[in-house]
């Protein structure tokens, strides 16, 4: 499929499904109601329901799953291993927990902004131990280990604050929040995560060129002008950002950076960086049409997002790990 | 653009590896670069693409080779490493792309001038006919002709290829060493590393041999390949006989005592 054919198509899918994320939800809005709650000014019902429920639900399963899916690709190409997903690299287990951590302190309750906060200092922790850590020794093999080993610890000390959290409620609510959702959402944590997924959006393109170079090994690639240690710093720091912040408003939303790749790369070139934005158009198509689908399976006790792309994601991850034995990337 | 080099020190883990290697490569030369494993033959290598830390100087041109910024070495200087890595499916045609990189702007495409250059570096290693088939569905002699026409795709005045001919049949050893020379003949300087003595009796203009990371000979085939420099320096012993087109040697038999 010629490039900028499979981009207008996979962008014409997120847009429907946006669209689609708008007219779905427990409040029966007709079309022209919802088209009007949305544009029209006043205090009506269905203007609150559009602009400060549905909107903001749409807005971050855009930004979110377009996040999830481009930093998937970028890791699988800098790594050059089809196996890597944003959570490889410990960012969304680290900011996770930061948010877990929030949660036991009890400050989520005292401000809308001290959840998102302590995700994202989890995050830029992450990003700092790997920064320590990858710089005494270039190799992508080190970050791969380091990020497991993070996320591991990082999902001990979850588990330990689960441990120690004074009552089965306040467990319950940091496993509910764990399982990822873009449930009741306001439009401040879209002004929140956007502009910090822009930029990571921004530091991940900037290293386009040098995933392609790096498809030839990291010698191949310093030999044709890579800079590795910024391109390193690149990408992790884009990838946290991006990661950190959906994280920090949505919980943890697996599987969708792993699957989106391996399924628009077929339809790419396989250049690395000719799969980047074809993957984040995937991720916020794949995203928001689990969301909508959230909301029509179980309308009224409402599956969590994330707990669906999983559900579809291990099955996929099995799929292909047996491809991979066979070489076919 | 000549690829001077003094008094080359590198260390790999706190254990020196080569030891004040000097070496010149001057414009329209093809060097061989000779020596058993271990010697430091890669590791030379490695160093003058500014793979590893190495101290000592290395000028190209009036350049220091050490103070260049990657992307403009990577105008100057090509490296072929020894190991083989394709790491997607990619196609023929793009990979050997690749080789423009250091060229090209910010997500520029690429220009009818660097088509043309792939397609060159494609046919002069006999790839041209697998441009549309995917990488890493080839055998291995025609991914290493492959990777090999991705670093003359740079179209660079200095190429370095680490053993280029190891795992090619007798006709693409022949070819891969013809292209050399025919990148030569371009006013390019070419240091090539190879097992195969023969070859690289037949091929080079000159040689440079290493031993336990040093300099060991310098100077034509013809006078440096010698019974007993083989003896000393990889410890055989070698047939060696000649015809028109340069010498021909056989390793024979390990020389008394076996490999040093």
């Amino acid at each position: 499929m010629k490039p900028l054919a499979l981009n207008l198509a996979l962008a014409l899918l997120a847009l429907a499904l946006f669209l689609a994320s708008l007219a779905v939800g427990p409040a029966e809005l007709g079309l022209s109601e919802s088209v009007r709650g949305l544009f029209a000014g006043g205090g009506e019902a269905a203007s609150i329901i559009m602009r400060e429920i549905r909107l903001p639900r749409a807005l971050l399963g855009l930004g979110i799953g377009f996040t999830l899916g481009l930093a998937g690709a970028v890791l699988q190409g800098f790594l050059r291993n089809p196996l890597a997903e944003p959570g490889i690299i410990g960012v969304s287990a680290m900011a996770a927990f930061g948010a877990v951590a929030v949660f036991y302190s009890g400050l989520a309750g005292a401000a809308l902004y001290a959840l998102p906060a302590g995700a994202l200092a989890g995050a830029l922790a992450a990003v700092l131990i790997l920064m320590a850590l990858a710089a005494r020794n270039g190799s992508t093999l080190t970050l791969i280990l380091a990020g497991v080993a993070l996320s591991s610890l990082a999902g001990a000390l979850t588990a330990l604050v689960l441990n120690l959290s004074p009552n089965p409620f306040a467990s319950y609510e940091i496993i509910f929040w764990l399982l990822g959702s873009l449930k009741d959402r306001s439009i401040e944590h879209v002004w929140l995560a956007l502009p910090l997924m822009a930029a990571g959006w921004l530091l991940i393109a900037l290293s386009a060129r040098a995933i392609d170079a790096l498809s030839l090994g990291e010698e191949a690639a310093a030999s044709l002008g890579v800079h590795l240690g910024r391109t390193r710093f690149l990408i992790v720091a884009g990838v946290a950002l991006g990661v950190g912040a959906a994280t920090a408003v949505a919980g943890t939303i697996g599987f969708v950076g792993l699957v989106v790749p391996h399924l628009v790369r077929p339809l790419t070139t396989r250049m690395p960086s000719r799969l980047l934005l074809p993957a984040g158009l995937g991720g916020a198509a794949l995203l928001l049409m689990a969301d909508v689908a959230v909301r029509l399976v179980l309308p009224a006790g409402e599956l969590n997002v994330g707990v669906l792309t999983a559900l579809i994601g291990a099955p996929f991850f099995l799929w292909l790990v047996v491809r991979a034995r066979r070489e076919v990337f | 653009m000549r690829l001077a080099v003094e008094n080359l020190d590198v260390s790999l883990s706190g254990r020196p590896v080569l030891h004040g290697v000097g070496l010149t490569l001057a414009p329209g030369e093809v060097v061989g670069l000779l020596g058993p494993n271990g010697a430091g033959k890669s590791t030379l290598m490695r160093a003058l693409a500014g793979q590893i830390a190495a101290s000592g100087t290395m000028r190209l041109g009036d350049d220091d080779l050490t103070a260049l910024p990657p992307a403009a070495r990577a105008r100057l200087l090509a490296y072929l490493p020894q190991s083989r890595i394709i790491g997607w499916r990619l196609m023929v045609g793009d990979l050997v792309g690749l080789g423009r990189l250091p060229w090209r702007g910010f997500g520029a495409r690429l220009r009818p001038h660097d088509t043309e250059i792939v397609s060159r570096a494609l046919e002069l290693m006999d790839v041209a006919h697998l441009a549309h088939r995917p990488a890493t569905e080839l055998s291995g002699g025609e991914q290493a002709r492959v990777l090999a026409a991705r670093a003359v795709a740079q179209d660079t005045p200095v190429l370095i290829a680490d053993e280029p001919a190891s795992g090619l049949d007798p006709a693409h050893q022949i070819t891969m060493m013809r292209a050399l020379r025919r990148l030569a003949g371009e006013d390019r300087a070419i240091l090539v590393s190879l097992h195969d003595l023969t070859l690289a009796a037949r091929w080079c203009d000159r040689v440079v041999m290493l031993k336990d990371g040093r300099l060991a000979a310098e100077g034509p085939p013809e006078a440096v390949m010698t019974a007993g420099n083989l003896a000393s320096i990889y410890g055989v012993a070698a047939h060696i006989t000649r015809d028109e087109g340069g010498l021909i040697l056989a390793p024979t038999g390990l020389t008394e005592g076996g490999a040093p």
